[in-house]
């Protein structure tokens, strides 16, 4: 129930958007998003409700914390 | 789905446990880690996190799971509502097949009632407005994540000038529970895997009271094994340093400040009161009802109901494990008596339950 899904954005419409997640449409309300999202945007859609776009250069900051702990050698 | 795949990285996840491994290492007292979101449980648990890590990191459930949570009584009021010949029970699907105290919704659909598995709560408004001769209840339960949609559903009907629809609102706010486990002395929680989206609508701060009274690390975390694995990485790191801070992980996600619009919503469609927690009993300030401006919405004033007498399951240990204080595997019923197909308590029910999560994951 409290699953909140990262999805992309297909569409914006009139408070709402069209988003897409393993060739999956849904349709999600923008009412409780206070940010602005557009096509291409990622965003965590929660029964129905937009309530938090991703922030892409955040993904790429957290991933690259991750990699720098990864070491070679403890995959052997 | 780019961003999930990176996150699901083996070699991440592996290194990431490595370095757990170095920063406890020589180390003899355990420490102990609870994870109070249900997500989190079921992440834990089908990527078989629990395995990667060190004898001296241990993982415990907490009370995450909103179905879990919600007591018997709530869900013999819903079965009274159903009974209602011009009634329809709108719900999220994992609602529907927890056991009341002596008949469960999936029970009152196959005599009869007229209950409707919904995605969103925006369904189950639409209901409402192609059912003018009906009244549409919608179950509102969950944390600060499902409340602003829950509110949000209020809002739209208002808008519709919809008179037909309602909500039985048994809204969990999430940091309180967590004070009343940090002063537990069984427990001993040395730190908190914080919830995710629960904190994309708060923010981080509700958490501070932990790190400062109880001296508890918090790490807001997102859901994705990489995610989990590098949340109780910064949890050891400050556990081994003797701090105590809240950090966000999940910061790709989660803002400092919250999502102040779905905190408007709140603030305006609901007032904070107590709330009875399965297992934990009630705890003041830990819920929220409808806001008196918006009684005619409340389906608890709106509809009056006889609702039968409470009765607990006998042998259920859901209270003790969602307190954190039991495994699923000391449960005599689990995976007996109680599974997924047949549950007893809320914890099997739902696929955010812990013994749910244990029981499919074979742990």
């Amino acid at each position: 129930m409290c699953l909140g899904v990262p999805m992309q954005v297909v569409s914006v419409g009139d408070g709402d958007i069209v988003a897409e997640i393993d060739g999956v449409r849904k349709e999600a309300s923008l009412m409780l998003l206070d940010e602005e999202v557009k096509e291409g945007d990622f965003v965590i859609v929660h029964a129905g409700f937009a309530i938090s776009r991703l922030d892409e250069e955040e993904a790429q900051e957290t991933l690259r914390l991750m990699r720098e702990v990864f070491k070679p050698e403890d995959m052997a | 789905m780019k961003y999930q795949d990176e996150f699901r990285d083996r070699h991440v996840v592996l290194g990431l446990a490595a370095r757990i491994r170095e920063h406890v290492a020589g180390r003899t007292e355990p420490m102990t880690f609870m994870e109070v979101c249900g997500t989190h449980t079921m992440s834990i648990y089908q990527y078989g996190l629990r395995t990667l890590l060190p004898p001296q990191v241990r993982l415990i459930s907490g009370p995450g799971c909103p179905v879990c949570v919600t007591p018997n009584e709530y869900l013999d009021r819903a079965v009274a509502l159903c009974r209602l010949p011009d009634v329809i029970v709108a719900t999220f699907g994992d609602m529907v097949r927890v056991p009341g105290s002596t008949s469960s919704l999936q029970e009152e659909r196959a005599r009869g009632a007229d209950i409707r598995i919904v995605y969103s709560p925006l369904d189950a408004v639409a209901i409402a407005a192609r059912n003018p001769e009906k009244r549409v209840v919608f179950l509102g339960v969950g944390f600060e994540t499902t409340a602003p949609a829950i509110g949000g559903s209020i809002l739209a009907a208002k808008k519709q000038g919809l008179a037909n629809y309602f909500v039985l609102a048994a809204h969990k706010t999430m940091p309180k529970p967590m004070g009343v486990l940090s002063a537990d002395p069984e427990l001993k929680i040395d730190g908190y895997i914080c919830p995710a989206h629960v904190s994309t609508i708060t923010g981080p701060e509700i958490y501070r009271f932990l790190a400062e009274e109880f001296h508890i690390p918090c790490v807001i975390t997102g859901f994705e094994p990489a995610d989990v694995m590098q949340g109780v990485e910064m949890l050891v790191r400050q556990v081994v340093a003797g701090e105590s801070r809240v950090e966000t992980q999940y910061s790709r996600v989660v803002r400092p400040e919250g999502n102040r619009k779905a905190q408007e919503v709140i603030r305006e469609v609901f007032t904070p009161c107590d709330a009875p927690w399965r297992g934990i009993g009630v705890i003041p300030g830990s819920g929220l009802r409808i806001a008196d401006a918006y009684a005619v919405f409340d389906a608890e004033k709106a509809i009056p109901v006889a609702v039968e007498e409470t009765r607990e399951h006998a042998g259920c240990l859901c209270g003790e494990i969602l307190k954190g204080k039991a495994a699923p595997t000391d449960c005599p019923l689990f995976g007996g008596a109680c599974t997924p197909e047949s549950p007893v308590g809320a914890c099997m029910v739902s696929s955010e339950g812990t013994c749910a999560a244990a029981y499919k994951y074979g742990q």
